[in-house]
């Protein structure tokens, strides 16, 4: 128990920030129309592509001769990079079709 | 500087937030992309010169920049070059890609986990102050790895590449799995030595035998609700990175991209009138077989391409059905044409719109925007079945599932329950399919059977520009 109560006052702030984010995710897209499902997915998508911030974490404080790191970061690197770049351009080509008819 | 650091970060938060919150309207969503591209931009700058790692820059910054423009060069290209069809695939080849990242991450950072502590010592390898940080590199490894290998799947499934997989007792061993993977994470978070470090990778494996193991038995017409949720399963993949770094950029877009994902998840098995447990474990490709069902028999009537087109020359108000025959043939844009024409004749063309017509909710609209389709033809599945009573054809263009009778009339049937277009309401129907082949849910189709409707077999593409070559003849 004691712990328990520990581990809560450590970790607040992450509490408040995870639930309100939670709320959060939940409210922003309560009332999306179905035509925009595909594309918010794709969004939503891109946004997560947000990893890739570890792993250029990873990659800059490996050693320059710790080639492990340096390798798996490297890959790391290029994958969440596919996941940013190609959600978010896949995302505008789908909308752009949809903007011409406004 | 780190100072800075946190403004940028919470900038991009705030970016993520406005972004999907402008994706879920139609005016903004544009807009809403490109807002949510340039926070992530800034806190990807952000984090390479101003990231501080034991007071130290970071380096290696030749090899960064050749990573992010590989990564670039790639994504971009693939995401310029691939057809509005395979749209739904694409978003889980992205999604697989964010989840090995994350997988790799936790890798990485385990083996730095493992070198800081002490190998002289024989007990436990972890001082008590990381286990916050191990149980979230576990976390990260096992949801990042599951999304992987999950999100391959699906899109090999997609591409059709790979088929349904189903056999007995297949749930029972997804759970003893999963039960397996937590189980030996959770003694490595205890007790971990370095006699048991190996563990750590054998979670690894499992991890994504378990992401094949969960998305192969589970049918194609339920394949859009699992990319969306491995979609939520790598935001909290991306989360646990933001709990690993301290980082409330990825702490926010993580959690935001999870719930939201969830939530969407939802939606669309409540667009298809399923529970999500339903989808998971009902898995509708497995289930055909066991249930085999009345098998619908009879005869059908083809009806020749004149005739066809004659029927809808002469029709006062035409309403057109496409799914996803529609989408393989490309022939988003001939429909258009034919739509024209129709209308050039004083026929009142509409689309009717179901809400996972297609392989993803919304999929349809996507492809009738990229043909030009005006946005006020499309009728959404409440407002096209109060319309089907006045209208004399339907023409139904690659579409299965979503106008078959079943779903409302046969409880035995996988797809019951679902809303359907009611096109049998119409006084003619026509529909276009290649084969008498049943759809991608694997069910027969009763309403081809019916006196009203006749068959017009071909590729879409084909059959619509023969139609619209006749009609001009007429």
């Amino acid at each position: 128990m004691e712990t328990v109560i520990q581990f809560f006052q450590a970790n607040i702030q992450y509490l408040y920030i995870v639930i309100l984010m939670i709320f959060l995710g939940i409210e922003v897209i309560g009332r999306v129309p179905s035509v925009l499902h595909t594309p918010l997915m794709s969004g939503a998508n891109a946004i997560h592509g947000v990893v890739i911030i570890g792993a250029i974490i990873v990659m800059g404080k490996a050693g320059s001769t710790h080639y492990v790191a340096l390798a798996i970061g490297f890959i790391a690197v290029v994958l969440g990079t596919l996941n940013v770049v190609g959600g978010f351009v896949v995302t505008d080509r789908m909308l752009e079709m949809f903007k011409k008819k406004k | 500087m780190s100072g800075i650091l946190s403004i940028c970060y919470l900038i991009a938060s705030v970016t993520y937030i406005i972004g999907l919150k402008m994706l879920s309207a139609p005016a903004t969503a544009r807009r809403g992309n490109g807002i949510a591209a340039g926070g992530m931009t800034l806190a990807i700058l952000a984090t390479i010169f101003l990231y501080e790692h034991d007071g130290q820059r970071l380096g290696n910054y030749p090899w960064i920049f050749t990573a992010i423009v590989i990564g670039t060069l790639i994504g971009a290209t693939i995401a310029k070059k691939v057809k509005m069809t395979a749209m739904p695939e694409l978003v889980s080849f992205f999604n697989g890609m964010g989840g090995a990242c994350a997988a790799l991450i936790s890798l990485s950072e385990f083996g730095d986990l493992v070198r800081q502590a002490d190998p002289a010592s024989p007990g436990l390898l972890l001082p008590a102050g990381v286990l916050g940080r191990f149980l979230v590199i576990l976390l990260g490894l096992i949801i990042g790895s599951t999304s992987f290998a999950g999100s391959m799947v699906a899109w090999g499934k997609l591409k059709g590449k790979m088929k349904d997989l189903a056999f007995r007792g297949q749930h029972l061993m997804n759970m003893v799995l999963l039960v397996l993977i937590l189980g030996m994470a959770g003694y490595l978070l205890f007790d971990m030595t370095s006699g048991n470090t190996y563990l750590f990778y054998v979670i690894f494996a499992a991890a994504l035998l378990y992401g094949v193991l969960f998305v192969l038995p589970i049918g194609g017409a339920d394949m859009p609700v699992v990319i969306s949720l491995l979609n939520s399963f790598t935001g909290v993949a991306a989360a646990c990175g933001g709990f690993l770094y301290d980082n409330k950029a990825m702490l926010t877009g993580g959690i935001l991209v999870g719930a939201a994902g969830t939530l969407l998840t939802i939606l669309m098995c409540r667009a298809m009138n399923r529970s999500l447990v339903n989808v998971l474990i009902g898995s509708f490709g497995g289930e055909k077989h066991a249930a085999g069902g009345p098998t619908v028999a009879g005869t059908y009537r083809e009806i020749s391409l004149s005739d066809a087109a004659m029927v809808m020359a002469y029709s006062k108000k035409l309403m057109i059905v496409p799914g996803y025959g529609l989408a393989v043939a490309q022939a988003q844009h001939t429909c258009h044409e034919l739509e024209k024409v129709l209308e050039d004749r004083g026929v009142e063309v509409k689309y009717a719109i179901h809400p996972v017509a297609g392989r993803m909710p919304g999929h349809m609209n996507v492809l009738l925007a990229e043909a030009d389709v005006s946005y006020d033809k499309l009728l959404e599945m409440e407002a096209a079945n109060e319309e089907f009573k006045s209208t004399d054809v339907v023409l139904v263009l690659g579409a299965n599932d979503v106008v078959n009778p079943a779903a409302k009339s046969d409880p035995s049937s996988p797809i019951y329950g679902m809303p359907i277009l009611e096109v049998e309401l119409a006084k003619t129907v026509i529909v276009n399919k290649r084969t008498m082949k049943p759809g991608y849910a694997g069910i027969e189709n009763a309403l081809f059977y019916q006196p009203r409707t006749s068959m017009l077999f071909g590729d879409a593409k084909k059959v619509l520009q023969d139609l619209i070559a006749e009609i001009k003849t007429i």
